[in-house]
């Protein structure tokens, strides 16, 4: 079986590396440290950690106020109360005034598992990309993290990073290139293109070995930036397969499948199929067992995509 | 700057404030004029600026978390040298530097982009954290109205920055009693403030915030602070200044017609 690792544990192991390249790099937390995975960024430089407590408004809005002081501020706490609690934080203070804060969101989306719906947010991406200036990135495994984080902390203004806390398959290699805002050709193939972000890619691609057997060929790009979105990765897709199956694990109101839509809809009108949270909320359970229920997993994109080309 | 040049500067301030609204047609009066002279012995007497280097290392900074008091912060600006009193007057005009509320990356001299309450001390907060990280001497004063206390994130702020114990920063409560539905107490009651912002770890000084000797006294006692930041709770006029103005909520958001923009100059000693 292939390494697994969840992101948010990248991201714990980078920020480390990071704090040493960067001196101006400072890490702020809202009590959930132990679980965002930043408490050992604060254990190693603990000048620069800072812990606001279970406040997330002042988290979000105290890391402005760092950022606009030359600070780089990664700041972590769960996406649900990130994106929803401090939204408007976020809006006003980070992205209109353009701060350098990277907001590093773990918990993300149904994989959470036993917490329940409280926790489980399938709006954050939405949310995050109505904003203005806002780079929203969702890696798809460990080294995706990694890398990712790494060019995220590099550019200047305001990122959403989407973490998540279950442990998943690590499919990329140290030598892959991936480059923020651009999409990665996963898969090359000929009949349909799914379009997956964040956890889901790896699901894609247990999808596409069963659509072989099928005679299906698919193609698979991950779209880790989801904005900037990469459109021409998008639209050539659409050109050279003419239909388009998304994959998230966030809803499908407003997230990867309404910003593929949007790209699709200007530019090269095809089929589309949307596979993702069906706009309700989760509940507890095994986060396997969650990604059955509520049809997130390689079978429903296979499906998805019978269903759409079949 | 002696008290009488304080005073003075703060009617010439007062009276542009004035003016702009009038030009623009809205705006917020009242909270702008009970903070005058707080912002007047700020930037004229307190803080270590330079108009001529607004990005100066080491310089203090001014947060106007009630950000809809733009026009106070504007107006002092100008008459401090950051650009012309001209400019100001384009306030709300569409293309004009001078938003309803105030945006750092147009207006020499803004920190922060102000407007939705509570965010300014939060993010005064998070500068006043770096100086401390950096060793930087610059000290962190905000504006906060009384009304705006109620944001929840007010007192999220208020704890953290005792818990870090930024004693570079003060806060400032323009406590004029008032707010756009009425009197604070029928709105909702955020009396006793002195002893909350005592009870959150604050150190509390209580002046009467149109009297420029205790303000400056203020500023001194809360230097003098060491290991925790200072709140001057300043006993404000709504509207002050203008007779016409004074303790009444309904000049919160209203600017005035041109026989009231003549008499405010007249009590002020401006002029049209």
């Amino acid at each position: 079986m292939a390494e697994t690792m969840a992101t948010r544990q990248a991201y714990g192991k980078t920020l480390i590396e990071l704090g040493e390249k960067y001196p101006q790099l400072v890490v702020m937390d809202a009590d959930l440290s132990k679980s965002t995975m930043t408490a050992e960024f604060g254990k190693t430089y603990p000048d620069r950690f800072f812990n606001m407590g279970i406040a997330e408004q002042n988290l979000y809005g105290a890391a402005a106020g760092l950022a606009l002081s030359g600070k780089i501020v990664c700041a972590s706490t769960f996406a649900m109360f990130a994106t929803g609690r401090a939204f408007e934080i976020i809006r006003n203070s980070i992205g209109y005034t353009r701060a350098n804060v990277k907001i590093c969101a773990t918990h993300a989306g149904i994989t959470v598992g036993e917490d329940g719906a409280s926790h489980q947010t399938f709006e954050d991406i939405a949310l995050m990309r109505t904003i203005p200036g806002m780079t929203v990135i969702n890696p798809s495994d460990g080294v995706s993290a990694k890398k990712l984080l790494e060019q995220a902390v590099a550019m200047e203004g305001p990122c959403y990073v989407r973490l998540g806390r279950a442990k998943v398959p690590v499919f990329y290699e140290d030598s892959d290139q991936l480059t923020l805002g651009r999409g990665n050709l996963v898969r090359d193939g000929k009949d349909v293109t799914i379009v997956a972000t964040g956890i889901m890619v790896s699901e894609a691609m247990a999808a596409a070995e069963k659509l072989k057997e099928d005679g299906i060929d698919a193609r698979i790009i991950d779209i880790h930036t989801i904005k900037p979105i990469d459109e021409d990765i998008i639209i050539k897709a659409a050109q050279e397969t003419g239909a388009i199956v998304t994959a998230e694990e966030h809803s499908i109101v407003g997230g990867l499948g309404s910003a593929v839509a949007e790209v699709i809809v200007k530019n090269c009108p095809v089929k589309m199929a949307m596979v993702g949270q069906k706009d309700t909320y989760g509940e507890s359970g095994k986060p396997d067992e969650l990604k059955k229920k509520y049809g997130m997993t390689a079978e429903d994109i296979e499906a998805a995509v019978k269903n759409l080309i079949g | 700057m002696d008290i009488k040049s304080l005073e003075k500067t703060a009617a010439e301030i007062r009276c542009g404030i004035i003016k702009a609204i009038h030009n623009a047609g809205s705006g917020h009066p009242g909270g702008s004029l009970s903070a005058a002279d707080i912002v007047t012995a700020l930037y004229f007497d307190e803080m270590n600026v330079d108009p001529k280097d607004p990005k100066m290392k080491g310089r203090d900074k001014f947060i106007l978390s009630k950000g809809h008091a733009g026009p106070v912060q504007y107006s002092a600006l100008a008459v401090k040298g950051y650009y012309p009193m001209e400019d100001f007057m384009t306030l709300r005009k569409l293309g004009s530097k001078f938003q309803g509320h105030p945006d750092m990356h147009k207006v020499p001299g803004i920190e922060m982009s102000t407007g939705s309450l509570g965010q300014g001390i939060s993010a005064a907060g998070g500068m006043a954290l770096a100086n401390k990280l950096d060793n930087d001497p610059g000290r962190i004063y905000v504006l906060l109205g009384d009304g705006e206390i109620q944001e929840g994130i007010v007192w999220e702020a208020l704890m953290s920055a005792a818990h870090y114990k930024l004693d570079n920063m003060v806060a400032i409560l323009d406590h004029n009693g008032l707010q756009i539905d009425g009197k604070n107490e029928d709105v909702m009651t955020v009396a006793p403030v002195v002893e909350k912002f005592q009870a959150f770890g604050w150190n509390v000084i209580q002046i009467d915030g149109h009297d420029f000797k205790q303000i400056l006294d203020a500023f001194k006692q809360a230097r003098a602070c060491k290991g925790k930041p200072t709140m001057i709770v300043a006993e404000t006029i709504k509207g002050k200044g203008v007779s016409f103005m004074e303790n009444n909520a309904g000049w919160h958001g209203k600017a005035p017609d041109e026989e009231q923009t003549k008499q405010a100059l007249a009590e002020l000693g401006g002029e049209f």
